[in-house]
């Protein structure tokens, strides 16, 4: 007998579904969830060398007593604010700014958490001019040896290289709702079976589903993501604490070996 | 080294690529160039497979490569094969058919070398190998090639080629990325040279990962260097681009290609370049 007071238990979501909810106008987007989880965030700019990605938002921030960086694709809500985000694709300046960041958090001994919500990197002609894949291959290489903790949180799409450039770090967690893909099933479907209108079948192929994801040891946890964003919040705030604890007890070169032997297994 | 000259006069033209020409070596007897569309006979191909007018070198296998470039090989991990992580309908006979044309167990050609006495840790990728995607295997054998020239101290050479990742393994394509960045780096910290050769099409996540990462990055004149898809682009920012925006030639002006090298000048250049770069406080540090 089920007790009335017993929690309906959640029946999964398909693939298709996950897909759709990882998009949804209601998902959180990357300021709230700075704001709130961190306090004193403080916003850094720029790449030092071409110009500021408003699709990557970074800074200084503080979680309890720990001392972080944070870096976040953003697609922004306004309609303007997209068109100047790409929807959430960064540029080679958002890639280098990155790096730029972790290298000086490495310098100061500060973690580094990542929030990654992306259909991919921005593949406009201008980004191909600026090289896009040299600026992610650049940050995948440094990223094998930086010496803070990094950890990665994709809370909606985690969409090919352009998320890898911010999520090959000590530890993956997903939301509930979210999606992580070599490419979206809307192309997977229009490259291997020349139609993008398969994409729901397409999804459930890729398994991007964080269930499917965890048991492959693509990640390490899924983050809870109830409807209202303040319980999100309350619930993210915690994983990160947790993870950074752990994280943050390990030397640099016991972190170096276990990033390492992460992706080697792979 | 003069290298370029050839070229200089052909910086202007405007082409139209011939997507099926690109494809494959031109079996007729008269060929026409997918990139500068001068028409030859086919013999005039040569040796190296490269347009006689533009120097554009013709995709081929890694071991048709291989029998011009080396003075010895050791093949190494010949015997690893994909597990279908996807269960992916109609992969295995996808393989099954590229292992047939290439002679090769997945996407890419490794060993030890010797490039005129030069001791080197080699890799070929094979466009004719499921378009040289990035596949588990792929991964594992590049990333084991720089596992193994960190133990040997070598330098390594990789010339690469790459429609991108291998769709059909899915994230665990994706994951290559940074497994083979990993060894990069790691093969880096110990001093050791990587040398990247760019061939055509060098695209996705392979120019997004390993072909950006060499201490120094040359190509085949002409080849296709690139991210994201000519198409994808167009789709982005609606507006056609140009038909060179990702030659090599192009890239090179944008400042992330170190020199383009034709194939018959490849063998010594390499050498050359291997000399050169021999690790810090050795003999010829
Ligand atoms: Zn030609």
């Amino acid at each position: 007998m089920v007790s009335l007071f017993e929690r309906k238990p959640k029946i999964p979501k398909t693939a298709a579904e996950i897909v759709k909810a990882a998009r949804s106008q209601d998902k959180i987007v990357a300021s709230e969830l700075i704001n709130g989880v961190f306090k004193n965030f403080f916003e850094l700019h720029g790449d030092r060398l071409n110009g500021d990605d408003p699709a990557i938002i970074s800074g200084l921030a503080q979680l309890g007593n720990k001392k972080v960086t944070v870096i976040a694709i953003d697609k922004g809500t306004s309609p303007e604010e997209r068109i100047a985000k790409h929807f959430g694709g960064p540029t080679p300046d958002g890639y280098r700014k990155s790096l730029r960041l972790m290298k000086q958090a490495e310098k100061f001994g500060r973690p580094i958490v990542t929030l990654i919500n992306t259909a991919g990197a921005y593949p406009g002609r201008t980004a191909e001019e600026g090289g896009q894949g040299e600026a992610i291959a650049r940050n995948l290489l440094e990223l094998g040896d930086i010496s803070v903790p990094i950890l990665a949180i994709i809370f909606g799409e985690g969409g090919s290289g352009g998320a890898l450039a911010l999520a090959a770090g000590d530890e993956v967690w997903m939301f509930e709702n979210s999606m992580y893909t070599v490419l979206s099933p809307e192309g997977f479907a229009s490259i291997l079976w020349k139609d993008s209108t398969r994409a729901d079948e397409a999804a459930a192929v890729m398994q991007v589903t964080p269930t499917a994801l965890l048991s492959q040891g693509i990640i390490d946890g899924i983050i809870e993501e109830p409807t209202s964003h303040r319980k999100v919040i309350k619930q993210v705030t915690r994983v990160i604490d947790e993870e950074l604890t752990k994280l943050m007890a390990l030397t640099p070169r016991e972190l170096i070996e276990r990033r390492h032997a992460r992706f080697r297994k792979f | 080294m003069q290298l370029f000259d050839e070229l200089k006069t052909l910086g202007h033209k405007h082409v139209k690529v011939n997507k099926e020409a690109q494809q494959k070596v031109p079996t007729g007897l008269w060929i026409s160039c997918p990139k500068c569309h001068q028409s030859f006979y086919h013999k005039d191909l040569g040796v190296y497979q490269a347009c006689p007018s533009c120097a554009y070198g013709f995709r081929i296998t890694a071991r048709e490569r291989l029998e011009w470039l080396v003075d010895d090989f050791k093949e190494m991990d010949t015997d690893l094969i994909t597990k279908d992580p996807l269960e992916f309908p109609g992969y295995m006979d996808k393989l099954t058919k590229a292992r047939k044309i290439t002679n090769l167990n997945d996407s890419v050609l490794t060993g030890i070398a010797k490039i005129n006495n030069q001791e080197c840790a080699l890799g070929i990728m094979d466009p004719k190998f499921i378009m040289g995607s990035l596949g588990t295997i792929t991964g594992e054998k590049i990333t084991r090639l720089f596992e193994e020239a960190t133990r040997k101290n070598l330098p390594l050479v990789l010339f690469t080629a790459s429609g991108g990742a291998r769709m059909q393994e899915g994230i665990f394509s994706l994951m290559q990325m940074a497994k083979v960045s990993q060894a990069v780096k790691r093969h880096s910290n110990a001093g050791l040279f990587y040398l990247t050769v760019l061939t055509d099409p060098t695209t996705g996540g392979v120019t997004a990962s390993f072909a950006m990462q060499g201490d120094i990055i040359i190509s085949e004149p002409r080849a296709l260097v690139g991210f994201a898809g000519k198409r994808v682009i167009e789709q982005t920012i609606h507006q056609r681009v140009p038909e060179d925006l990702q030659d090599a030639e192009t890239v090179l002006a944008e400042g992330f290609i170190d020199a383009i090298v034709s194939r018959d000048k490849q063998k010594d250049t390499i050498a050359w370049l291997l000399e050169m770069n021999k690790k810090k406080g050795g003999r010829h540090g």
